[in-house]
C-alpha cells in the first residue's frame, strides 16, 4: 500500500517577539492508505501543531510533507486552499457548521469551492448525508440538530469531496459518552470502507477505536503502536 | 466559485440580519435619494432659465436712452428721448456684426373690443422684432414694413390679450380700440410664457412702430423710441456688436470723448448667463451636500462590514479550511458590501424620484429626472460599495485560518 502521508523531519518554530518556541522538533512518520490513526498527547505536546500542518493550514519551518504524493511544502496559499479542498476533509471538536444554513448546504460547501454545479453538488451532498445516517434531516438547520447529528453533518461535509484523508480534531470532545460511541462507530465503519482517518484525541477509550496510536510529547513522537 | 453562488451567499448573509442590513443601507438610501431629488430640482431650474433665454431670443443687445438732466432734475435711465427709429435703422445698416435691429416703444393702455376691455402693454415694433425674438404668429399675418411706413392702424395680439378680449372667437379682422383709435387685428402671436423677470409676455399688443409714435404717443419727440433691440450675428460677435453700436451712436449723437453718452447698451444674454451660472452653482452645491451624505453612508457600510467580519471570523475560518481561496473570501465580502449599496441605491432612486415628483406637484416647481442621473446614482452607489467594502473584505481574506477557526 502506498503512503498517503509522509512526514520527514518536520520542524515548526514559532517566533514570538525575541523568543523562539520549537513546537515540533523533527517529526517523521507516514500513514498508509486505509489506516485509522489516533494522535495523542497532553496539551502543548505538539499534536495540534502537527494536525495544522497535516491539514495544510500551516507550513513547516523545515522538513518535507508529501500528501498523496504531492510535496505540500512549497505551495502558495491558493494551492494549499485547493489541496484542502480536494485532498482533505476536516472534522472539528466544535462541529463548525454554518448556522442558519440547512444541513445539505453545509455539506455542499466544499463542492461550492471546488466549482461544481448545483445539481451535481446536491446529489453528492445527499449521498454523503445518507452515508452518515442522516436521511430525513437534510434540510434541518444546524440549530435544529443534536450535537451528534451536527457532528454527522460535519463528517458528511468532510466525506463529500472523496478526500485522501479525513482529519478529525477531538471530534468527540463536545459529545456525551453514548454519542461518542455512535460517532466513533461511524468513523470505524468509514475506515472499514477504505477511508484514511487521522484523529487527534486525548481520551484513551476513543483512541482504542483507531488501529494505530501515535503519542506526542514535547514536540516529538514518543510512541507509535498498532493493534 | 461562480458569481451566482457568491451572490447567493451574500444575499443569505444580508437576510440573516435584516434590520441591520436595512439600517446600514439607510445612509446610502438617503444619500442617493438626496442626489436624485437635488439633481431633479436643479436641472428643473436650469430648464426654466434656458426656456426663458430662448423666449427672449438669442444674442440680444438692448440699447436704451440714457438719463437726462434738465433744470437740475435728473431723469432716470431711459428718461431721455434721444434714441430714434433712425438710430435703429442705422445700427442695422452700418454695424457689420449686427443682423437685425428694431426700435420699440411701450405704453400701457386700456383696449376695448365690443363690450370687453383689458388693460395691457402696447408695444410699437418694427417687423424685425418678431424675427429677433423668434416670435411667429399662430394665425393671421405679422407686421410688415409697409405697415410701419404707412403707420397702418393694425395690431398683433398676444395670447393672453386674445383670450381676454375674444374668448374663443377668431380675432383676425376684428376691430379693437386703443386709446379710442380703431385698430384692425391682423394676427395672433404664438404663446411665449413668462419672461425671466416673471411677467406674462403674452399680455401685450404689438402695433407698427410708426403708428405707435404718430398715433398713440403724445410725446413731443414723435420720432423717439423707448429702446432699440439689437440682435448680433452670432454669440461670438456680441461684444464686437456692442462696441460698434456704441461708437456709431456716439457719432450720431455727437458725443465727444469724455462726455457721458445719452444712451446705454445691455447685453441680455450676459444677464441670463449669470442667472444660469448661479443655478448651476446651486445644483453643484446641492450635489456636493448630497455626495457628502453618500460618503457618510459609505463609512457606515464599512463600519458594519468590519463588525460583520469580526463576528463571522469562525465562518471565514471554516470556509478557508474546507478550501476557500483568499479571493473567494474577498469577493464574498465585497459582493455583500456592493449588494448593500446597490440595493440602497435602488431604493434611494425610487425614493428620490418620488420626492422630486412630490416637490414638483406641491411647490409647482418643474423637476427633471434624467436617465443619466439615475444611472450615475446607481453606479456611484456601487462604487461606494466597492470603495468602502474593500478594506473589510481584505481584512477577512487576510485572516489566518488557524486563528479564525479558534476564534470564539
Amino acid at each position: 500500500m502506498s503512503d498517503v502521508i509522509s512526514l520527514t523531519d518536520i520542524r515548526r518554530v514559532f517566533i514570538m517577539g525575541d523568543q523562539q518556541f520549537e513546537a515540533l522538533k523533527g517529526v517523521s512518520f507516514s500513514v498508509i492508505a486505509g489506516e485509522f490513526v489516533a494522535i495523542m498527547g497532553a496539551s502543548g505536546s505538539g499534536k495540534s501543531t502537527c494536525m495544522n500542518l497535516l491539514g495544510c493550514l500551516d507550513r513547516p519551518t523545515s522538513g518535507s510533507y508529501l500528501l498523496d504524493g504531492l510535496d505540500v511544502g512549497g505551495m502558495d496559499t491558493n494551492q494549499l486552499a485547493d489541496i484542502r479542498n480536494r485532498k482533505l476533509g476536516f472534522v472539528f471538536q466544535g462541529f463548525n457548521l454554518l448556522s442558519r444554513t440547512p444541513a445539505v448546504e453545509n455539506v455542499e460547501l466544499p463542492l461550492v469551492y471546488a466549482g461544481l454545479h448545483s445539481r451535481e453538488r446536491r446529489v453528492k451532498a445527499l449521498a454523503a448525508l445518507e452515508q452518515v445516517g442522516l436521511t430525513g434531516k437534510e434540510f434541518n438547520h444546524s440549530s435544529q440538530l443534536s450535537g451528534g447529528q451536527q457532528q454527522r453533518v460535519a463528517i458528511a461535509r468532510a466525506l463529500v469531496n472523496n478526500p485522501a484523508v479525513i482529519l478529525a480534531d477531538e471530534p468527540t470532545g463536545n459529545l456525551d459518552s453514548a454519542t461518542t460511541a455512535e460517532i466513533m462507530t461511524l468513523f470505524s465503519n468509514l475506515n472499514k470502507q477504505g477511508i484514511t482517518i487521522i484523529m487527534v484525541t486525548h481520551e484513551h477509550d476513543v483512541a482504542e477505536y483507531a488501529g494505530r496510536r501515535i503519542t506526542f510529547k514535547d514536540g516529538q513522537i514518543i510512541a507509535d503502536s498498532r493493534g | 466559485m461562480d458569481f451566482l453562488q457568491t451572490l447567493k451567499i451574500a444575499l443569505r448573509a444580508l437576510r440573516t440580519n435584516k434590520m441591520r442590513s436595512f439600517l446600514t443601507m439607510l445612509g446610502i438610501i438617503i444619500g442617493i435619494a438626496a442626489v436624485i431629488a437635488m439633481m431633479a430640482v436643479g436641472s428643473g431650474a436650469s430648464y426654466v432659465i434656458s426656456q426663458q433665454i430662448a423666449s427672449i431670443g438669442s444674442n440680444i443687445i438692448l440699447v436704451i436712452p440714457g438719463s437726462t438732466t434738465s433744470g437740475g432734475l435728473r431723469m432716470g435711465s431711459g428718461g431721455s428721448h434721444t434714441l430714434t427709429a433712425d438710430d435703429a435703422r442705422a445700427i442695422m445698416s452700418e454695424c457689420p456684426s449686427v443682423s437685425r435691429a428694431s426700435g420699440t416703444t411701450r405704453t400701457t393702455s386700456q383696449v376695448v373690443y365690443g363690450n370687453m376691455n383689458w388693460s395691457t402693454l402696447i408695444m410699437g415694433a418694427a417687423p424685425e422684432l418678431f424675427d429677433i425674438r423668434e416670435w411667429p404668429v399662430v394665425s393671421g399675418r405679422s407686421i410688415g414694413q409697409q405697415d410701419v411706413d404707412g403707420a397702418a392702424k393694425v395690431c398683433l395680439l398676444g395670447q393672453t390679450v386674445a383670450d381676454n378680449l375674444f374668448g374663443g372667437d377668431d380675432p383676425i379682422g376684428k376691430i379693437v380700440r386703443i386709446k379710442k383709435i380703431p385698430f384692425t387685428v391682423i394676427g395672433v402671436l404664438e404663446r411665449k410664457g413668462q419672461s425671466p423677470q416673471g411677467t406674462d409676455q403674452d399680455d401685450a399688443i404689438f402695433v407698427p412702430l410708426r403708428t405707435a409714435q404718430v398715433k398713440l404717443s403724445r410725446s413731443s419727440f414723435p420720432n423717439s423710441v423707448g429702446a432699440v433691440i439689437v440682435q448680433a450675428k452670432s454669440e461670438s460677435l456680441l461684444d464686437k456688436a456692442e462696441e460698434e453700436i456704441n461708437s456709431l451712436l456716439k457719432q450720431r449723437h455727437r458725443i465727444t470723448n469724455g462726455r457721458e453718452p445719452d444712451f446705454s447698451t445691455r447685453n441680455l444674454s450676459e444677464i441670463l448667463a449669470v442667472a444660469e451660472q448661479s443655478s448651476k452653482a446651486m445644483s453643484l452645491l446641492l450635489g456636493v451636500v448630497a455626495s457628502i451624505s453618500l460618503i457618510v453612508g459609505g463609512i457606515g457600510i464599512m463600519n458594519i462590514m468590519l463588525v460583520s467580519v469580526t463576528e463571522r471570523t469562525r465562518e471565514i475560518g471554516i470556509r478557508m479550511a474546507i478550501g476557500a481561496r483568499r479571493n473567494d473570501i474577498l469577493w464574498q465580502f465585497m459582493t455583500e458590501a456592493v449588494l448593500l449599496t446597490m440595493l440602497g441605491g435602488l431604493i434611494g432612486i425610487v425614493l428620490g424620484t418620488a420626492s422630486a415628483t412630490v416637490v414638483s406637484n406641491t411647490l409647482d416647481w418643474p423637476t427633471l429626472i434624467s436617465v443619466r442621473s439615475i444611472l450615475v446614482a446607481f453606479f456611484f452607489s456601487g462604487a461606494v460599495g466597492v470603495f468602502f467594502g474593500f478594506y473589510p473584505a481584505r481584512k477577512a481574506a487576510g485572516l489566518n485560518p488557524i486563528d479564525a477557526l479558534r476564534y470564539e
